[in-house]
């Protein structure tokens, strides 16, 4: 600030995460960004997209890791491909729409170099002019770039545009439970996404929203306004007889468990950064529609499989630095950082095969209600992550406060605990030691 | 599928119907009248717009026939219409406060269709600027309107709206109706 620029050494950017507690310029300074798309997003493993994305031989969809435009295909043997949506010839992006199908064959609009799905040259018009010359057709340099490595976990696609490091299951750890629950309560054993998704831009810093995920002390005062609503609206219904929809009961909730109700949640923290989410908004009520969808899974895997899958403890997984899963609620979330303040992400529903049209019924109701672009519920968020950002700004003070029961972590092998009936800040502290760590190169 | 969307989805939406100019003069009045409504934020008579079983509908994809069982960007009955007033309104409603102001201009008013019993499909086109926090967004689009005619005048049974940029991106679209 000022002229003064500083020169981001190791040692500066440790000094900006202590244990309860970071600097403000993480969140704001331009340089620091760079620095994390350069050791972070363009080298961790990062959410591409789901299979079902691209269902068609010739499909493409574009996605954005760290600062460069990637996109995931499939070629026409059904395999999937993270490629840079570059030509090598002269570096016009290949393909524009969001998500499309390509037909056989990519073909650069610039002058028609036409591309397999796997981002091998397949032809260039009048290519005599090439004889005699550095280019061949097969030459690596004239092939479309893949991402440096790509892998999928269950369906699931990442990539990650560093040659060597952790692979994506080491990576991933316990916290690929999230994805095991997405597919394994589907009574048919797979799961898809349901048309587009949602895209919302967050007027803040790409951190602030995996902060605010599994903040237990945020719901019920900043949604306070939305959980009154629901639970006069639900009463009123009440009264006249009818019962509501269970998915007001998402947004009631806000009202009901008040502001400091949300201890009973607990938080852990996994290696990489990643965190999770213990319990909340009713994993199984007991309704005849989730009766008849259990009885579905007993059908399916066997009473005691069953009871294995829906007997596992888990709201939200939060898989660092770039997504949020929550199965119960068949959501996915990722985003996609622009800028200091600046974050697109992509908002995903998903169906479980085979499941009752009513469990489908119940999720979309939450994603409607929390997530939709007329959300009362993340309206507040965005306004609080846009406040957030703009107080980080000033020069006020340094320093973002992590300290609610700071000290306290329960440290269970290589799991960091919330201690029991906290609200503790321990997912935020917990990714920012991580954060602490790509950043000076302590992560493999 | 619900009545209105079934009767939305059958109605040629490029048809022009043989109507009187008064049904015309009227159409326009209660759409203009809405608009009023909205940006006035008169909600009692915003609620007694719609019939009991009534819609208001902002798809998230063209192609979409109906609200129910799909994604959409809005898709609310009376109850959640109720739910969004009084949230709208609440004191810790933080992000609407200080309140928006609202200005719709309607217009391309086609009647599409006139049944027997004087119910009316129509279409119209809209823009509407918000002013929020010292800044104005714009939003535009179409309207479709499934309004049934009953002795207090014509009430919505289903309202879809397209947006011109409706895949977004956006922070997010209004917390009122567009």
């Amino acid at each position: 600030m000022m002229g003064c620029v500083v020169t981001w050494t190791n040692t500066k950017i440790a000094a900006l995460v202590e244990p309860d507690r970071a600097h403000r310029k993480a969140y704001v300074d331009p340089d620091l960004f760079d620095l994390e798309m350069e050791r972070i997003f363009e080298r961790a493993w990062v959410y591409v997209g789901h299979e079902s994305q691209v269902k068609n031989p010739g499909d493409y969809y574009l996605a954005r890791i760290g600062r460069q435009p990637m996109m995931m295909t499939r070629d026409h043997n059904g395999e999937i491909h993270v490629l840079y949506n570059r030509c090598p010839h002269r570096g016009a992006q290949l393909c524009s729409a969001r998500q499309g199908n390509a037909g056989r064959r990519i073909r650069c609009s610039y002058h028609a170099w036409m591309f397999n799905l796997d981002g091998s040259l397949e032809n260039i018009p009048a290519i005599d002019g090439y004889d005699g010359t550095a280019l061949t057709i097969d030459g690596e340099d004239f092939q479309v770039p893949k991402a440096e490595r790509a892998a999928n976990y269950r369906g699931f696609w990442f990539a990650s545009l560093a040659n060597e490091g952790i692979s994506l299951e080491e990576h991933l750890g316990e916290a690929r439970t999230g994805f095991d629950q997405l597919i394994d309560r589907a009574p048919g054993g797979e799961t898809e996404v349901v048309g587009e998704c949602f895209h919302m831009v967050q007027q803040s810093n790409w951190k602030i929203f995996l902060e605010n995920q599994l903040d237990a002390s945020h719901p019920g005062a900043t949604h306070e306004s939305t959980g009154v609503a629901a639970m006069t609206v639900e009463r009123d219904m009440r009264k006249a007889g009818e019962e509501p929809p269970m998915a007001y009961g998402f947004l009631s909730d806000f009202a009901r468990l008040g502001i400091d109700g949300w201890g009973k949640f607990g938080t852990v923290g996994h290696p990489h950064g990643h965190c999770t989410l213990e319990g909340y908004m009713g994993l199984r009520p007991d309704d005849p529609d989730t009766n008849e969808y259990v009885k579905c899974m007993y059908d399916a895997y066997g009473e005691e499989r069953a009871e294995e899958i829906l007997g596992v403890n888990l709201h939200h997984s939060l898989i660092y630095p770039c997504m949020s899963i929550q199965p119960p609620l068949q959501q996915l979330r990722t985003i996609r950082p622009i800028s200091t303040d600046r974050t697109m992400s992509e908002i995903w529903h998903f169906r479980l095969k085979d499941a009752p049209e009513a469990i489908y019924q119940r999720a979309l109701g939450y994603y409607y209600l929390v997530n939709s672009p007329s959300t009362m519920v993340n309206a507040d968020d965005l306004f609080n992550w846009w406040k957030v950002q703009h107080g980080l700004e000033s020069q006020g003070s340094d320093w973002v406060s992590f300290h609610r029961n700071a000290g306290f972590d329960v440290i269970d092998g290589a799991l960091r605990k919330s201690p029991d009936g906290s609200m503790s800040e321990m997912p935020m502290r917990h990714m920012m030691h991580v954060w602490r760590d790509y950043m000076t190169g302590e992560v493999a | 599928m619900g009545k209105a969307a079934e009767k939305l989805a059958a109605s040629d939406p490029f048809k022009v119907a043989d109507i009187s100019m008064e049904t015309q003069l009227s159409v326009e009045r209660f759409l203009h009248r809405q608009a009023e409504i909205l940006d006035e934020k008169q909600w009692d008579a915003w609620l007694a717009l719609f019939t009991e079983d009534g819609h208001y509908w902002m798809p998230a994809r063209e192609d979409q026939t109906d609200g129910e069982g799909v994604p959409n960007i809005f898709w609310e009955n009376l109850d959640m219409m109720e739910m969004r007033i009084r949230r709208n309104n609440h004191p810790q409603a933080h992000s609407q406060a200080p309140n928006n102001r609202l200005c719709h201009v309607v217009s391309n008013v086609i009647v599409e269709d006139e049944a027997d019993n004087g119910d009316i499909i129509v279409r119209s086109r809209f823009h509407c600027a918000e002013y929020l926090r010292y800044e104005v967004r714009n939003f535009t689009g179409k309207y479709r309107h499934v309004l049934n005619k009953t002795d207090g005048g014509y009430k919505i049974q289903l309202e879809r709206v397209d947006l011109v940029n409706r895949e977004g991106p956006y922070e997010y679209v209004l917390q009122w109706w567009l």
